[in-house]
């Protein structure tokens, strides 16, 4: 009887709190995690209806469904709303959920900002699309919001897109203090560095990244916000300001953040490789010190994105040789993988499939970037649709699928219950094939120079677009079954063990599936 | 203090550092682009004339003129291609001329491409030195004159000097005000 009593009272004391005050107040990890990662949930289904828009109105040529002014706004946000609502929070989501637990730490170093930095975000996100209903439109100018596109030619609304920016900075910004503090000050002990898990280092580098570009880019819109609204001209060139400053600042910004969109993903994938080939990974030391090369050689490559734009030759042979140097690290990782692989106990469960369809088709990615960074080459391929296929297949089957992966790996430990295989299965086989009916014709007709961001284009691209509208609505669709996978573990499914993995290692495993909502209170002993 | 205010503290000046380096490159994209001779910036006007030993060789120029946005004037140059030779002096026309029933006054911004080949194009006079004020209707002829250095490098055959003509008259005016 006061067994029961007991566990009542711990109940009233430590477990959530009831109602919508609890998601709205919470500064538990696991509650926020759950937010952000239900947050970009929703933000990858709006960005995901917006590329449908884009597909339908590319599906023929011509003038299909919407105007040239809504494709503008469809594209621009499709990419904002991805970049910056989907991956990134995606990854925060993951962060606050299994740090934590891979650390043997009771919550985050800061929780009361943890629950500013998420409840910020939805408010960035609704300036953003409140742009929509208002005159003049929403961003029109590309994600990249290259002056003076977003200055001097912008819509009126270009104001509440510089402040919804800011926002979703600081929001980065917070989520990377926490993460860093709780890392380096909240570890179990004998954790040392060189025993943390690959997941929980690819954030440590990561928000390192983040608090190093974040404000560069809060500068960059600051100085939009001056031009437009206060006289300066810091990209006018006839106030003496030059344009293509603006593209320097942007990315110094940009391409340290297209690393922040994939190093997490790397973390998640050697998990879950380590776990399926029943092997510990291969080359762990390797694949610390590749991931800060690469997060280092991500400050120095940034004009690979602006070969076209009149450099001297000097400079762009210093970007192209930088950029190719990154290929080093990433083929260590690469190799690390496959060797993990190599003679290993595999089986194939839904998380381990899309793992491996992340190392083939992210490297089909690495290699498509390779010939970008071919100076030369690159003034054929820029603003082309190539380019397009490539960072497509770095972020929806490279990031994207790592972040899939993740959920399907750790989804027991969040429910308690087994997700269904069958259906993982087939979410992934459909994922699979239909991202390469989508992103593969795009590098045959970016060869063939289709330019991106034109709601229309030459006959001769007709049939390739059709298939790659196609591919996209088959992916599109089947996201909705990823929705109903994880809607069925939450409320059925066989019971998980507190293992979940036969013979998975890391901190997670050991506590019960679900995981309390408290964990490590006492920090655990690591040997 | 606590080993974790001390890391939040270090994280949160790093922000307030990189928030100020963004500012920074201003200035340090500036610097860089005049110390490099990159951005097709000339340079002024050094070198007046060439004594006998040098190697001239036949050369192609061409000028360009354009309007920034809003520039209401007409602005041409007389020769749109000339056939020069190193190491000589060449005097070529421009013509302003401002149709607007108002006066104002105008920079022109010039531009040399190849920019590898910017730091061989030597000017001795050019309109560009100075603004030009222009009552309503009133036509101004102005020249630039150049040399070409001899040391340009064999791979470049052909020069394109650029202006471009901002208005500049709203600034002006804030000028004369406040001096």
């Amino acid at each position: 009887m006061s067994a029961v009593i007991d566990s009542h009272s711990d109940d009233h004391h430590h477990g959530p709190a009831k109602g919508i005050t609890r998601w709205l107040y919470t500064t538990n990890h696991k509650d926020i995690g759950t937010l952000y990662l239900w947050f970009s949930f929703l933000m990858l289904f709006l960005g995901g209806a917006m590329a449908m828009v884009i597909r339908a109105e590319l599906f023929e040529p011509g003038s299909q469904i919407v105007s040239p002014e809504f494709y503008n706004q469809m594209l621009t946000n499709h990419g904002l709303i991805m970049v910056f609502g989907a991956v990134m929070p995606a990854f925060v989501g993951l962060a606050n959920w299994i740090i934590p637990m891979q650390i043997g730490a009771p919550d985050m170093a800061l929780p009361r900002m943890n629950n500013l930095s998420f409840w910020i975000l939805p408010v960035a996100f609704g300036i953003l699309i409140s742009t929509f209903f208002m005159e003049g439109g929403g961003p029109n100018f590309g994600w990249t919001f290259y002056a003076p596109l977003s200055t001097t030619y912008a819509p009126p609304t270009v104001t509440f897109f510089i402040f919804a920016v800011h926002i979703m900075g600081a929001s980065s910004i917070m989520g990377s203090i926490n993460i860093i503090t709780t890392i380096l000050n909240m570890r179990a002990p004998g954790m040392t560095f060189m025993k943390m898990p690959l997941f929980t280092w690819t954030w440590l580098i990561t928000a390192y990244l983040l608090i190093a570009v974040m404000p560069v880019l809060a500068g960059a819109v600051t100085m939009m916000l001056m031009d437009i609204h206060f006289g300066t001209s810091f990209f006018n060139a006839a106030g003496g300001g030059d344009p293509v400053l603006f593209q320097h600042i942007f990315w110094f910004f940009g391409h340290p953040e297209v690393y922040i969109m994939i190093l997490p993903a790397f973390g998640i994938v050697s998990h879950i490789i380590e776990t399926f080939s029943r092997k510990p990974i291969f080359g762990y030391t390797s694949m610390v010190y590749a991931i800060a090369s690469i997060a280092i050689l991500s400050f120095i490559v940034w004009a690979h994105h602006m070969f076209t734009v009149g450099m001297p030759i000097a400079g762009e042979l210093f970007f192209m040789y930088t950029t190719m140097l990154i290929a080093i690290p990433t083929g260590v990782k690469v190799f690390n993988w496959l060797s993990t692989m190599f003679k290993g106990s595999i089986s194939f469960e839904t998380p381990m499939l899309f793992s491996i369809a992340f190392v083939a088709l992210f490297t089909i990615g690495g290699l498509s970037g390779l010939m970008l960074a071919i100076a030369p080459a690159d003034f054929q391929y820029h603003d082309t649709y190539f380019v397009v296929a490539h960072f497509h297949y770095v972020l929806v089957p490279g990031a994207i699928f790592g972040i899939i992966a993740g959920v399907y790996y750790w989804l027991p430990k969040w429910t308690g219950n087994m997700y269904d295989e069958v259906l993982g299965k087939t979410h992934f086989w459909m994922s699979f094939i239909s991202v390469n009916i989508t992103f593969f014709p795009m590098h045959f007709v970016g060869l063939a120079g289709m330019p991106r961001r034109i709601p229309d284009y030459a006959l001769q691209f007709a049939d390739f677009n059709m298939v790659i509208s196609i591919g996209a609505f088959i992916f599109g669709l089947t996201q909705l079954l990823f929705l109903f996978i994880i809607l069925k573990s939450i409320f059925a499914g066989k019971q998980a063990t507190s293992e979940v993995w036969e013979g998975a290692k890391g901190l997670e495993w050991t506590v019960a599936s679900p995981a309390p909502y408290h964990t490590f209170e006492t920090p655990p002993e690591v040997k | 203090m606590k080993a974790a205010t001390k890391t939040n503290l270090k994280l949160v000046s790093l922000v307030l550092g990189m928030f100020c380096f963004g500012f920074a490159l201003v200035p340090i994209y500036d610097v860089f682009c005049e110390i490099t001779g990159l951005n097709g910036k000339v340079s002024g006007p050094t070198i007046t004339e060439y004594d006998d030993n040098f190697n001239s060789r036949e050369i192609k120029i061409l000028f360009v003129t354009k309007n920034n946005e809003n520039m209401a004037w007409n602005f041409t140059s007389e020769k749109r291609i000339l056939d020069a030779e190193t190491g000589r002096a060449y005097t070529v026309d421009y013509t302003f001329e401002n149709p607007t029933d108002y006066p104002m006054v105008a920079q022109a911004i010039p531009s040399v491409s190849p920019g590898k080949g910017a730091q061989y194009f030597h000017k001795t006079e050019c309109f560009c030195f100075e603004e030009q004020l222009l009552q309503p209707g009133e036509k101004l002829t102005m020249p630039v004159r150049f040399i070409i250095d001899p040391d340009l490098p064999d791979d470049v055959p052909v020069l394109t000097l650029g202006y471009t003509l901002f208005d500049i008259s709203e600034s002006h005016i804030k000028l004369q005000a406040s001096n």
